[in-house]
């Protein structure tokens, strides 16, 4: 089985809605970009989820010395799909570090990488589990909660009413399986009503949508899991998913 | 080694000498024997009737005056006590120590691949002690040993202590190492063979060079299995480097009884081709009746299940026939071997975790299903039968196919011949390295070129560069990166005076609890459940063993497939278990379980190889087999020993080209990667490959024979060496294996922890896919050292390019194509393959598109 993570996503494929999927969440029109970011062009608004900056070193403060290059992987797509739809407004939903210490120790030159992306925008820190605190020393403004042109912006999806809520903290991925051979990816999930992000950090991973974390919180027969694909998403029904 | 029924102490089964009367004994002790042997060792070989045997004599003399020594014998030649005389006399000699003496460490270790086997030892070894009265201790120390009885044991050792390589790592990673070993006298090392080609065989040497420097006058004693290079197991057990010590000794004891081996003769047809042997079922079945215990060796579990159900089919008289492999519940697998220890069964259907040490009751008839791979590994599992040996084993061997039925006849010959195809010792591992590297460091502050010496004293090391023992220094500290971010979190830190130490407490734990080079694949336990009429699921239910999470990633619901002897249905996966249930039905989706199928050795090709090109041979082989190839050398041809067959020729609308190779699966299955890009290149229209132990086959949309024959496709060309360069790093880049063998790299060199069962849950353990960060080092630094610790560990193991690198020398200039106008003998197994299994391939996104379209179909429709 093959998993290709987010880390493998084409970046030279410029151009708005190359490969996007357009869809309706909670009547507010929202392009899904197989980067992994969700763009509102109503409002110029593009969101993107569970960045888990500085993982690397946050596992190295543990003993582990994963690569110390997964920060600017990540930031380099995420200048990508900023280059690719211009937004007015970025939000990043939380899980933006992947530990309290992260954005404090966060290298100079990937600071001034993300204080040039914002130039000219606005850039709001949604606080995740990871990094409750907020950021320190960038651009943006730190808060729990969002509500913007008829949606709600929240880390983690919320048990009770899911209405025109664009949340995260899952880090959704689903698996297909035709002759054989089975295909498994991150990805945006949405009934129409509610929808979660896939996790855009390069070493994120993914957890399954019929895992029981996701219970409850969509209406299946109306879900839909939009997989990223190479340079295109790749739309298929909860029933012909597997896992 | 073990023969309970008979009453006879292991190491001396099969013993024939004749008897010295009692008296001569006594008076005349002046001989060789009493030389050697002290008095009670004397007087109980008497009393028992026996008398030691010349190897086990000579062994002993020769590691009395000094020499480290190799013992090579088959099984029931008494290698074990040979192993242990040299301590035991010392021991006895020595006499007990007197109550509050100074600490004395330990007097001999003895080191066994396997956890059970230095539980039998124990047992074994403390009844001759007992009846004669030796002041002896004698103690076992595994992972089940006791926190209490461990640190006991650091206080107040044992004289003897039985352990694995991994507690011998742990043992050395500790202060007080040094005051433990360095009275030692004798290492002993069972099962050498199968030790030194492995990981653990590599982390021992590292710990035996450590060991070394503690003791300098310890004395190592290997015990092995007839091996194909001797030599290689002689420098192995001796310090290497600059002045590298004189090899061990050795002593070769050869004989025995020559076994009995036949093929399987069968009324039935010999299938052309799949690995099952389901057909011959019926006459396994009557051998079974005919004998006491038949032990019936299988290559992969996935044949143990089928065979284990086809027998139960047909097993009218209900004869006690038990399945043993290694992904079954340990409760289970300990009740099998029980029942075989106490002759309780009539036969078990077992994989290769019987290959070793434990034995087994009265076995007294071998059946080896499916190609036995190499010729050595056949004359081990024939070992288990009949542990006496001046009698001759009995085996029956029963290939799956065509060309297994060559295989088994050259397999056959081999052993008769006595030919060993062992693999070589190999290459010290650089993951395994980095793991001793900190486990030094944990033991003691290092000097580095003090480790670089004692590292490259040990044989596997012998060649490692002082630039490589840097780099790897380096990775242990902070990673390893270029970009030098982690100068603060460095777990080993360098002092003043040069010398390297710990960090902190944390990180010497931290080595703890992930030491080892055994990766285990991410498995779930299995747990039978019931299903009600409404099709809900209980829970609970028995455990039946534990299957690799990536075949039950591919079960939706309601597939069924064969595990535990039984066909079970998938219910689904809850938390870290997988549910089955019953699924009362005898045609199960089967598994293709991936691991277990043992490559073609490189003797064993070349001695089929050698039968094709010979018809004189061919009186041998059953008449069905010998019609193939008189119509396969009338159709197309049979290649000479040293020459490549091509085939090509049209069916369907596709045109196939087989490469009749003879090098064993990973090596084909690389070069059908390498081939079809180059194919693609040069417009042949690859469409896919299968590969097999003997020939590759490709097939696409271009007439590739015409394409040969009009010279836009140049033979040479397509299978030069240098195919071995760019195009073979493009393709490695995206290869699933090399990510698998990222993995285990990242594992044991310790850039990632154990998953450690049951921890998941308490949320202390923390899992990163090591699948993300293989594609960011790639992306970032594809030259760090541990990405080149995983190439070299993929070019020898799952990929094999070694020896696809030897195959593409040696068919230089020996290139013969014959573009047929249809599919010749030679080719049809192959072609039954197609479509069995799934076609290697990277058309990821193409199975998403598929998926996708049926969305829109629904939506359209």
């Amino acid at each position: 089985m093959h998993r290709i993570g987010l880390a493998a996503r084409s970046t030279t494929l410029m151009g708005a809605a190359t490969g996007a999927e357009e869809i309706l969440v909670h009547g507010v029109v929202a392009v899904c970009d197989p980067m992994g970011s969700l763009y509102l062009p109503e409002t110029g608004l593009l969101v993107v989820s569970d960045l888990h900056l500085e993982k690397g070193a946050a596992f190295a403060r543990r003993g582990m010395m994963l690569p110390p290059y997964d920060t600017i992987a990540t930031l380099n797509i995420l200048s990508a799909v900023i280059t690719r739809y211009d937004p007015k407004v970025v939000v990043s939903l939380g899980d933006n570090f992947h530990d309290r210490k992260g954005s404090e120790h966060l290298p100079a030159d990937l600071r001034a990488l993300i204080s040039a992306m914002a130039c000219g925008r606005d850039w709001i820190w949604i606080n995740g589990n990871h990094d409750p605190d907020g950021t320190v020393d960038l651009p943006g403004a730190c808060t729990d909660e969002l509500f913007y042109g008829g949606l709600v912006f929240r880390h983690e999806p919320s048990l009770i009413s899911g209405k025109g809520e664009i949340a995260g903290h899952l880090h959704p991925a689903a698996t297909v399986r035709r002759r054989e051979k089975s295909v498994r990816r991150p990805c945006f999930a949405s009934d129409g009503n509610r929808l979660l992000m896939p996790a855009f950090g390069v070493l994120a991973g993914g957890l399954d949508l019929r895992h029981s974390a996701m219970r409850g919180l969509f209406d299946h027969e109306r879900l839909v899991a939009h997989l990223l694909g190479r340079d295109r998403i790749y739309s298929v029904r909860y029933g012909s998913l597997i896992g | 080694m073990i023969l309970p029924r008979r009453q006879a102490p292991f190491f001396f089964a099969g013993f024939r000498l004749s008897l010295r009367p009692v008296d001569i004994v006594e008076t005349q002790s002046s001989g060789r024997d009493a030389a050697l042997l002290p008095r009670p060792f004397l007087k109980w070989f008497v009393e028992k009737g026996w008398q030691p045997r010349a190897h086990q004599l000579e062994l002993l003399s020769r590691a009395t005056a000094g020499e480290n020594m190799l013992l090579i014998a088959p099984t029931g030649a008494g290698k074990t006590l040979a192993g242990f005389l040299p301590s035991l006399t010392d021991l006895t000699r020595r006499g007990k120590i007197p109550a509050g003496s100074a600490f004395v460490g330990i007097h001999t270790l003895y080191i066994s691949p396997l956890k059970a086997l230095t539980v039998d030892i124990e047992r074994n070894l403390m009844k001759p002690v007992t009846e004669m009265g030796l002041a002896v201790t004698i103690e076992n120390r595994t992972g089940d040993t006791p926190q209490a009885k461990r640190q006991r044991q650091k206080l107040s050792p044992p004289d003897i202590l039985l352990t694995t390589p991994e507690q011998v790592a742990l043992l050395l990673a500790n202060k007080e190492a040094e005051r433990f070993f360095r009275d030692l006298k004798y290492v002993v090392l069972d099962e050498l063979h199968s030790l030194v080609t492995s990981k653990r065989g590599h982390l021992l040497s590292l710990g035996l060079a450590r060991i070394r420097r503690y003791a300098p006058q310890v004395q190592t004693i290997g015990l092995s299995a007839t091996v194909a290079d001797p030599m290689d197991l002689q420098r192995w057990l001796v310090p290497q480097g600059e002045h590298p010590a004189s090899p061990a000794g050795l002593v070769h004891v050869t004989g025995g009884a020559a076994p009995n081996i036949t093929i399987m003769k069968t009324e039935d047809r010999i299938p052309w081709s799949g690995h099952v042997s389901t057909y011959a079922m019926p006459e396994v079945y009557e051998e079974i009746k005919r004998h006491r215990t038949t032990l019936i060796f299988v290559n992969t579990r996935f044949q143990a299940e089928l065979l284990f159900q086809t027998l139960w089919t047909i097993n009218d008289d209900n004869l006690p026939i038990a399945l043993h492999h290694g992904s079954l519940d340990a409760g289970q697998r300990r009740k099998v071997e029980a029942a075989m220890a106490a002759n309780r069964l009539r036969a078990v259907v077992a994989t290769s975790t019987l290959d070793m040490g434990i034995d087994w009751g009265d076995v007294d008839l071998v059946v080896h299903v499916g190609a036995p791979k190499g010729a050595s590994r056949l004359a081990q599992r024939i070992g288990r039968s009949n542990h006496r040996m001046d009698e001759p084993s009995k085996a029956i061997l029963v290939p799956a196919n065509r060309f297994e039925v060559m295989e088994c006849q050259a397999a056959l010959d081999a052993n008769y011949l006595g030919a060993q195809d062992t693999p070589p010792v190999g290459e010290g591992a650089l993951d395994v390295l980095a793991q001793h590297v900190l486990g030094m460091a944990c033991a003691d502050p290092f000097d580095p070129v003090e480790l670089y010496d004692e590292i490259t004293s040990a044989f596997p090391y012998a060649n490692l560069s002082w630039e490589m023992f840097e780099r790897i220094v380096d990775f242990v500290a902070t990673g390893g990166y270029a970009l030098r971010s982690y100068e603060r979190y460095a777990k080993i830190r360098r002092m003043k005076d040069g010398r390297w130490r710990v960090s902190n407490p944390q990180v010497a734990q931290q080595y703890r609890l992930n030491l080892g080079t055994i990766v285990e694949a991410t498995e779930l336990n299995v747990r039978l459940v019931k299903r009600n009429a409404k099709g809900t699921i209980g829970r609970g239910g028995m455990s039946l063993g534990k299957v690799e999470e990536y075949f039950l990633e591919q079960l939706v619901q309601g597939d069924t497939f064969l595990f535990a002897g039984k066909v079970l249905r998938f219910e689904g996966i809850r938390e870290n278990e997988c549910l089955v249930s019953n699924a009362f039905s005898l045609d199960p989706k089967i598994p293709a379980y991936a691991g277990g199928k043992f490559p073609l050795t490189t003797y064993l090709a070349d001695q089929v190889r050698s039968m094709l090109a010979d018809p004189d041979h061919w009186s041998v082989l059953p008449d069905q087999v010998r019609d193939w190839l008189n119509i396969q050398r009338e159709r197309s041809m049979l290649p000479a020993r040293n020459e490549l067959l091509i085939e090509t020729f049209p069916r369907g609308k596709r045109f196939f080209m087989i490469a009749y190779c003879f090098e064993g699966r990973l090596a084909h299955q690389t070069l059908g990667m390498l081939l079809t890009r180059r194919l693609d290149r040069l417009g042949a229209h690859p469409l896919g490959f299968v590969a097999t132990d003997y020939s590759l086959a490709v097939w696409g949309l271009s007439d590739m024979g015409a394409m040969i024959g009009s010279g836009r496709l140049n033979l040479s060309d397509l299978f030069d060496e240098d195919m071995l360069g760019d195009d073979l790093e493009a393709w490695l880049d995206e290869s699933y294996m090399l990510k698998r063998t990222f993995r285990n790299c990242a594992v044991i060199s310790g850039l990632i922890e154990r998953r450690h069962p049951g921890k998941e849950k308490t949320g202390r353990q923390v899992t990163v896919s090591t699948d993300l960060i293989y594609d960011v080092l790639r992306t970032h630094e594809p030259d760090h050292v541990l990405l080149e610790a995983t190439r070299r560990d993929a070019a020898s193991g799952l990929l094999d390019i070694g020896r696809l690198g030897d195959m593409l020398k040696r068919i230089k200039g020996h290139i013969t194509h014959r573009d047929l106008d249809r599919v010749s003998p030679l080719a049809v197994p192959i072609m039954l393959e197609i479509g069995k299994e799934p076609v290697p391939g990277e058309a990821h996104d193409a199975v998403l598109a598929e998926a996708a379209e049926e969305l829109i179909a629904e939506a359209m429709g």
